[in-house]
């Protein structure tokens, strides 16, 4: 007897190999495999940096193993990382919630994941020929013309972003093109699962944004390459201008980390609170509000550059502007939850704690979009703790809550809830030890990206504070990876529909077989599966 | 069918594209609608470099005025601009013939633009001499590139559609042809920026 087939349940001798494979299941795991490699990685970079930090002075590596580690954590964490996990689960989930039996170009689907992979092996080979790239993750010129760094690792910086890139827009067409023409009959794009629209939403915001990261790395690499001037002040160039194309790519980029992580904990809520999602119009179009405002808001990350005091003032405006829609959404999760029957289940805590770290990100966001605040902590540790809270506190704790509720559907087997309180209680508090105390660093004038500090600065303590913490985060993590691997080989069983759940993809065994589904089903409402096992209380519409 | 209870799929799913007569529709035929996504992508890739040309603009103007070829240039434009109509022709007609006469105003493009940097370069003008020359050759060069792109899909159209089999999906020439005009279109205006903008 073996063991229920994993991720795809094929018939015996249908297998393919993950090398050939075009199915949207397997290359949605082989996504998520190298976002969990990479997560695996650029955490043991940021634990490195923390040892550095954990004292005054102290010398555990150099100050040039420190930028590297920094430039490459952050690159890993945000491209290598995070966009594969969201990637990989849309790639797998996306195509079974609107009931189709793959994406739309199953063959492009492989090549992106294959580009994404060799981008980030491209970044990773730089540490054998002769450096990484040392220039922090946005990578700003002048520092990163060959005068300032005239190594190899920017070089490796650009091919391994445009490579990786390409990947992710070839990515974003094709689920573009799924959600817009392979839904099922019946599912109205006013009826798919809001997992679904965000993806949407991401791909969109892919789509525009990217290109202008390619276009900046491109003019880099002519500045390098072939002496170009682009952003070199002494030929005339501005370097300013790669910061303009830079956080036109950036910002887009941060909510393309963030609305798939909202599209999970959006399925997790109403499930686990046995409710439809309160508002849902208001949840996707709130999310195409966020998508607007997201190309006109990059300037507030160069506050500090000096533009000018209109510019400044408009986009302070914008940025303001945006934590309207976001907000919405945090009522939407709360008002489903009030009056539902909850059950707190590991993935409706990672949904739940989601709620409560990303409102402390938007609200320090909101403080950062006031110019003068900024001005006072910008480049600080201030800011270091407003992006851990979002990208941490927000995205990763909503890849938990995915990764809880859909683990079941991938594999057939349930991961352990005794491990996952574990895995998220240690997260929960190791990540506020982390990075809360930054906060205070950041105010008192720690500024980020510095090697060491002096002990007459003060700072020790609340180092060694987010030190230990970090510490325990670490630990939650191996604990995730420990619950990973029991559960892969002896978990419960879970079945066709573990939480009683409402979307397609638990209309189908676990895992599916290829093509998904035996018949393309029908739909009549918001919540498919929900109507076809309670006829007596389908929903309205 | 086996022991995991997998029952197989009572139909297999539907061809990659699905062909409508012979003018499918961008709405309903997925690759079309991908080619169209991934042109609207390349625009925001191009109105980069593009507004990199023009911030730079007035500190390249002199250099430009004194070593472009407006006139010359446009003739070329003028093969570019042409291979759009051949490209509809053969699209309309599934016409093998148009398609070679597409590749053949492509390819005198193409020369035009090797023979420009050809003398620039001779008069050492290049990516690396002054700002003008950097943004120049970014510009022109990648939209070069993209040119050459399209003459590699467009010998594939033409290579496929040879032959008895025409083994070409209607939908192909549909998605090479709004590639290539795709590429046409960057180039009017980049010829109005770089090349038009001197006699300003």
């Amino acid at each position: 007897m073996t063991a229920i087939p994993l991720w795809v349940r094929r018939p015996a001798g249908e297998r393919v190999g993950w090398l050939r494979t075009v199915d949207h299941k397997e290359i949605g795991v082989l996504y998520i495999g190298m976002g969990v490699a990479f997560f695996a990685i650029g955490g043991l970079e940021a634990l490195l940096l923390r040892a550095q930090l954990a004292t005054p002075e102290a010398t555990l590596v150099d100050p040039e193993t420190f930028n590297q580690a920094f430039t490459v954590h952050g690159v890993t964490m945000i491209l290598l990382a995070v966009v594969p996990l969201l990637v990989g689960f849309a790639n797998y989930m996306v195509p079974l919630m609107i009931g189709a039996r793959d994406v739309a170009f199953p063959r492009l689907n492989a090549l992106s994941f294959w580009l994404s992979l060799v981008g980030g092996i491209v970044l990773y080979f730089s540490f054998l020929a002769g450096g990484a790239p040392d220039t922090g993750w946005f990578s700003y010129a002048p520092l990163s013309e060959r005068a300032f760094a005239p190594g190899t690792g920017v070089d490796y910086y650009i091919l391994g972003l445009a490579v990786n890139g390409a990947g992710t827009i070839i990515g974003a067409i094709n689920l573009t093109v799924t959600i817009l023409l392979m839904r099922c009959p019946g599912m109205a794009i006013s009826r798919v699962p809001l997992f679904v629209w965000m993806t949407l939403v991401t791909s969109v915001l892919i789509l525009g944004a990217y290109p202008a990261l390619t276009a900046a790395l491109v003019m880099l690499f002519v500045d390098r390459q072939l002496g170009g001037h682009f952003f070199d002040p002494a030929g005339g160039g501005q370097a300013v201008l790669w910061q303009h194309l830079f956080w036109f790519f950036g910002h887009p980029e941060v909510y393309i980390m963030v609305l798939p992580a909202m599209g999970m904990i959006s399925e997790v809520i109403p499930v686990f609170s046995r409710k439809p999602i309160f508002g849902y119009g208001f949840v996707a179009g709130s999310s195409v509000a966020i998508a607007f405002l997201s190309f006109g808001v990059w300037a507030h990350h160069m506050f500090a550059v000096g533009l000018g005091d209109t510019e400044n003032a408009i986009f302070s405006a914008t940025s303001m502007l945006i934590a309207i829609p976001t907000g919405v959404k945090i009522f939407n999760w709360i008002a489903t939850m009030i009056g539902g029957r909850l059950r707190m289940t590991t993935a409706m805590l990672f949904a739940v704690g989601f709620i409560a770290m990303f409102v402390i990100g938007g609200l320090s966001g909101v403080a950062l979009a006031v110019v003068p605040i900024d001005l006072a902590v910008t480049d600080s540790y201030f800011v270091v703790a407003h992006l851990h809270y979002v990208l941490f506190g927000g995205t990763m704790l909503g890849i938990f809550a995915g990764a809880y509720y859909w683990f079941p559907k991938m594999t057939g087997r349930l991961l352990s809830e005794g491990l996952g309180r574990w895995h998220f209680w240690l997260t929960f508090a190791g990540f506020n030890l982390t990075f809360l105390p930054q906060h205070w660093l950041g105010a008192v004038g720690m500024p980020r990206r510095v090697f060491t500090y002096a002990a007459s600065t003060g700072w020790g303590p609340l180092n060694l504070i987010s030190t230990i913490g970090a510490t325990i985060l670490a630990v939650a993590m191996v604990v995730f990876f420990v619950n990973l691997a029991r559960s892969l080989r002896s978990g419960e069983i879970a079945g066709d529909d573990p939480w009683d759940a409402f979307t397609l993809e638990w209309s189908t065994t676990s895992p599916p077989p290829p093509e998904n589904f035996t018949r393309i089903p029908a739909v009549t409402g918001r919540r498919p599966l929900w109507d076809r096992k309670h006829p007596e209380s389908r929903d309205k519409k | 069918m086996s022991e995991t209870g997998f029952i197989p799929a009572e139909r297999k799913p539907p061809a990659l594209s699905v062909s409508l007569g012979r003018s499918p529709k961008i709405g309903q035929d997925r690759t079309l609608l991908g080619v169209v996504i991934f042109i609207a992508s390349e625009s925001i890739f191009f109105l980069a470099i593009v507004l990199a040309y023009v911030a730079y603009r007035d500190s390249g103007l002199a250099t430009a005025r004194a070593n472009l070829d407006v006139g010359r240039t446009a003739i070329f434009s003028i093969a570019l601009f042409a291979s759009s109509g051949t490209m509809a022709l053969a699209t309309r007609a599934r016409s093998g013939a148009w398609l070679a006469a597409t590749m053949l105003l492509g390819a005198i493009f193409l020369l035009g633009q090797g023979s420009e940097y050809a003398r620039l370069l001779g008069e050492g003008i290049g990516p690396g001499s002054a700002l003008f020359g950097t943004t120049f050759f970014t510009l022109t060069g990648l939209h070069g590139i993209h040119v050459l792109a399209g003459l590699v899909a467009l010998a594939a159209l033409f290579t496929a559609n040879l032959g008895r089999a025409r083994a070409v999906r209607e939908v192909a020439w549909e998605a090479v042809g709004f590639y290539w005009h795709f590429v046409d279109a960057v180039w009017v205006v980049v010829f109005s920026v770089v090349y038009l903008g001197t006699l300003l």
